[in-house]
């Protein structure tokens, strides 16, 4: 076994936030408002959140969910980056100066950092998220590894929106697929049991599918699951072209 | 006003995580079904899961469903139903097969069949030797059933009401039975009250492990749907046993899922030693949770942590090929570099025991049903998953087991609340059906004490984890349940900052802490009933098994509201365990 690194004492020190506050019930405008919090290094910016939500301010409204980076619920605008919370540390972030948050672009903010996510969740339904496989088959279908592993990268996505909305195309036309959807798209294009592989193609052709895309790579920068969204999308070009999978 | 909103379905489902969607899934094409959730579907904790889900397939190596029920029962320190556990593990194997039909990307062995792994506790032949039968898909099991499930779920249409909190249910009598109309749901998004009748209700609310500090749990599992039950006057099962995970990150609670030990990851106290191989040298590392992480605890308590406070220990992956982590653990060991800043590669990693999972919950049977008593079902009610307990995981579940639970009995719930709704009439609505929820509503947004729902929150989370945690005594129990009386006290106290209508989180929290407080004092009060040590319930007064006076299920009741003493308004009552095949042995591993 190698040496045991010792966790020495984790140093604490006082944060600025400046975090973008909304609520229709109060005001039409959106406004900034800014927080000092202690907190430690290895603090999550969401437990930034926490704190103020629970020591300063019960109003501060947020998603969140797992606190661990799985459940996709706290993607918001850090530092102008699009990150989950819960998976941004504060020590690797610039402390001298304000960190701001912001709820993330492109969709309707509600209050705070909510926004509405029902046209992302519609893109998605748009692409048919589901296998279509209409052999019957008495065990399990047969995938070989080298099969399987043709769509792994996909499959992790956890639908936090957070590659949609850092895209400028999204940004300025709203009916664009978005990042999201395409990748969910390939992660049954590329199943090599899936059916509809042609039908879903034909879906993402579309003048708001896939060649909307300007390849700025936003998307793969955002994603906190480390998909490669940005060559997703590209996979999925090239099947247009081909005319198959 | 509040506005009140009023549907009828045939069945209605509380709950969107692995246990709610596979019902649904069962219904859906059925019978008029809605899902309501507090959560975005996707968003559910089963996303979570990491290691794997069992089934006896048989794909790697020999394997059978009697041995698969045998390690269940015994994993369970004997107070499993062991007509519950022989379903589990007979219609496991089918379980697998729905989730692989409905699309979910399981590894695969190079003849392309489903793969499968070691896990804790699951062996060959009544405890020869560990067995692979946990099916998986990386260490993102949970999260490949949770979007498989959405995906089938949009398939068929269900219809979802997403981001509702149900915060009640409706009961009322039916040809002199008490049957539930109704659940009254809270729509965070407006404020608004919605009335959802149907002719079964299914609850798949998931557990409550955030009752403890140092938990695996996301922060909104605070057990509301268990909470609910408990508040209407019927019974719930087992509350004392609640399993403590031997790895989670130390100081965070993340989970480290099993599959790093079924994988060859080690235990190591300060020293390097494997300190495992004293305390079961058969399958040391591979024992189940409840030893583990009370060897852990020991390993701390007797100086041997690791660490500057020597207060964890360390699971050591250096040995493995980085190739084979990458392939197998790659989600916990970037867990791993994210939050505690370690290499798994070079370097073991710091753990300690996070509270994990709820064997105890809402009784049920085979069927799903919810039980009033201990055979009396309460007609039309269902529950499944985490919430319920059938008891397929008695004094402590063994891993992959739950994600397994999920799906078996969530389809049999789904099935059979549809075999009730097909001749039930939709049960009438009492009047003010929505009253109870904005009593308890205004109640809070009234409240102008100035106590915080943080700070009792809080205080109630340190005093489970330094009082009901691995080790319990009579007397740490009841400091608990004296702290949780004080905390009711001061909940009457407190007040909240957010008056709005619109996504009021900070009202939930406070709704959610009320919830909390019940579940935490039936826990603390069933653990001091149960004078004995079995599986996860291990009490330093009472050191051994005590099979002659406790091998019984506890059901709690609630009699009354709670008056501020200590347990007033709880009464303990024992069932009788279902004993088919095994009666109960040592447990030696
Ligand atoms: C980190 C982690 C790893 C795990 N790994 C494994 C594993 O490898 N193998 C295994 O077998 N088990 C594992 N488990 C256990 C298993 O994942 C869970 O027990 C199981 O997923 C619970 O599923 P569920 O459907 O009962 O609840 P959940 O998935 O928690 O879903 C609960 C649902 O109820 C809804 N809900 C709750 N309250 C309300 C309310 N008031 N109103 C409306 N809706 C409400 C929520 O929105 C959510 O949709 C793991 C658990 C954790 C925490
Ligand atoms: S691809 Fe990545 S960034 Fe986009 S929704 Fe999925 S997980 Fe989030
Ligand atoms: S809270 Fe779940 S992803 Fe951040």
């Amino acid at each position: 076994m190698s040496d045991v690194k010792e966790i020495a004492e984790i140093p604490s020190f006082t944060v600025k936030l400046s975090i973008r506050r909304f609520d229709p019930e109060k005001s039409e405008e959106a406004s900034w408002q800014e927080y000092e919090v202690e907190m430690h290094a290895t603090d999550r910016v969401l437990d930034a959140l926490h704190k103020i939500k629970w020591e300063q301010d019960g109003s501060l409204t947020f998603r969140r969910s797992c606190a661990h980076g799985v459940c996709g619920s706290d993607a918001v605008r850090i530092n102008g980056r699009n990150r989950l919370a819960c998976k941004t540390l504060i020590k690797d972030l610039d402390i001298n100066s304000t960190i701001t948050v912001e709820p993330i672009k492109g969709l309707p903010v509600e209050k705070d950092l909510i926004v509405d996510m029902n046209p992302f969740y519609q893109a998605y339904k748009d692409i048919n998220p589901f296998l279509v496989a209409n052999d019957k088959p008495e065990k399990e279908r047969l995938q070989s590894p080298e099969d399987r592993a043709r769509y792994d990268d996909t499959t992790k996505c956890i639908l936090c929106a957070a590659c949609t909305t850092s895209c400028p195309v999204f940004w300025t036309d709203g009916q664009y697929f978005g990042p999201a959807a395409i990748v969910n798209a390939h992660r049954f294009i590329f199943d090599s049991r899936d059916e509809e592989a042609d039908v879903r193609l034909d879906i993402l052709n579309d003048k708001e599918g896939v060649w909307r895309c300007r390849t700025t790579f936003n998307c793969t920068e955002a994603c906190p699951r480390g998909i490669e969204v940005t060559k997703a999308i590209a996979e999925v070009k090239q099947a247009i072209l081909r005319g198959r999978p | 006003m509040t506005k009140v909103h009023h549907h009828e379905f045939d069945v209605v489902i509380v709950g969107a995580g692995g246990a709610g969607m596979r019902a649904a899934i069962e219904a859906g094409p059925h019978a008029r079904t809605a899902v309501i959730t507090k959560l975005f579907p996707t968003r559910s904790h089963t996303g979570a899961a990491q290691g794997g889900m069992a089934a006896a397939l048989a794909n790697v190596e020999e394997d059978s469903w009697e041995w698969h029920t045998f390690d269940t029962v015994k994993g369970g320190d004997y107070l499993v139903d062991q007509d519950a556990a022989e379903i589990l593990a007979k219609e496991s194997v089918q379980a697998v097969i729905d989730l692989e039909n409905m699309g979910l990307p399981f590894n695969r062995t190079p003849d392309g069949k489903i793969d499968q792994r070691r896990f804790g506790g699951h062996t060959r032949d009544h405890g020869k030797a560990p067995v692979r039968r946990s099916c998986y898909a990386a260490d993102r099991t949970g999260h490949m059933i949770l979007q498989t499930l959405y995906q089938t779920c949009v398939k068929l249409g269900i219809e979802f009401f997403n981001e509702f909190y149900v915060l009640d249910m409706i009961m009322t009598e039916v040809d002199g039975q008490e049957v539930p109309a109704a659940v009254v749901a809270y729509d965070l998004a407006t404020g608004e009250i919605h009335i959802v009748r149907g002719k079964s209700i299914v609850y798949a609310t998931g557990g409550f492990g955030k009752i403890f500090k140092t938990t695996s749990n996301a922060h909104t599992l605070t057990g509301d749907g268990i909470g609910i039950i408990w508040r209407k006057g019927l019974p719930l099962e087992d509350m004392e046993f609640y399993q403590f995970h031997p790895t989670g990150l130390a100081g965070l609670g993340i989970l480290l899922s099993e599959a790093a030990r079924g994988e060859g990851g080690i235990l190591r106290n300060a020293s390097g030693e494997r300190f495992m191989e004293r305390y079961a040298p058969t399958i040391k590392d591979l024992a189940p949770r409840d030893m583990v992480a009370r060897a852990m605890a020991n390993e701390v308590r007797e100086g041997r942590g690791a660490g500057p406070n020597k207060d964890y220990v360390l699971l050591d992956l250096t040995h493995l090929e980085p190739a084979v982590i990458d392939a197998k653990l790659p989600d916990i060991t970037e867990f791993a570099r994210t939050y505690l800043g370690v290499e798994p590669y070079t370097e073991p990693v710091p753990v300690f025991p996070t509270a994990h999972y709820a064997m105890g919950g809402i009784p049920t049977n085979i069927k799903a049903e919810v039980l009033r008593d201990n055979d009396t079902v309460v007609p039309g009610l269902y529950a499944a998953g985490e919430c319920a307990c059938v008891s397929v995981h008695g004094a402590n579940r063994l891993g992959t087991n739950s994600l397994l639970d999920i799906n078996v009995f969530g389809k049999r719930a789904g099935m059979y609340a549809v075999e009730y709704a097909k001749t039930a009439k939709l049960p009438p609505l009492p009047d003010n059906a929505e009253a109870g929820v904005i009593a308890l509503l205004d109640k809070v947004r009234n409240s102008k004490g100035d106590e915080k729902v943080a700070v009792l929150r809080k205080e109630l989370q340190d005093t489970m984890d330094a009082n009901a945690q691995v080790y319990r005594t009579e007397e740490s129990l009841n400091e608990a349940l004296n702290k949780i009386s004080e905390l009711r006290a001061r909940y009457e106290k407190i007040s909240i900052q957010d008056h709005g209508q619109r996504f009021n989180t900070d009202l939930l929290e406070a709704v959610e802490l009320g919830f909390l407080l019940d579940l935490a004092e039936v826990l603390a009060y069933a653990s001091r009933e149960r004078r004995e040590s079995r599986g996860g319930h291990f009490r330093e007064d009472y050191l051994e098994r005590n099979d002659d006076k406790f091998m019984v299920h506890s059901m709690l009741y609630r009699e009354g509201e709670p008056t501020g003493e200590i347990g007033a308004g709880i009464r303990v009552d024992w069932k009788p365990v279902v004993i088919t095949n095994y009666q109960p042995m040592e447990r030696k591993y």
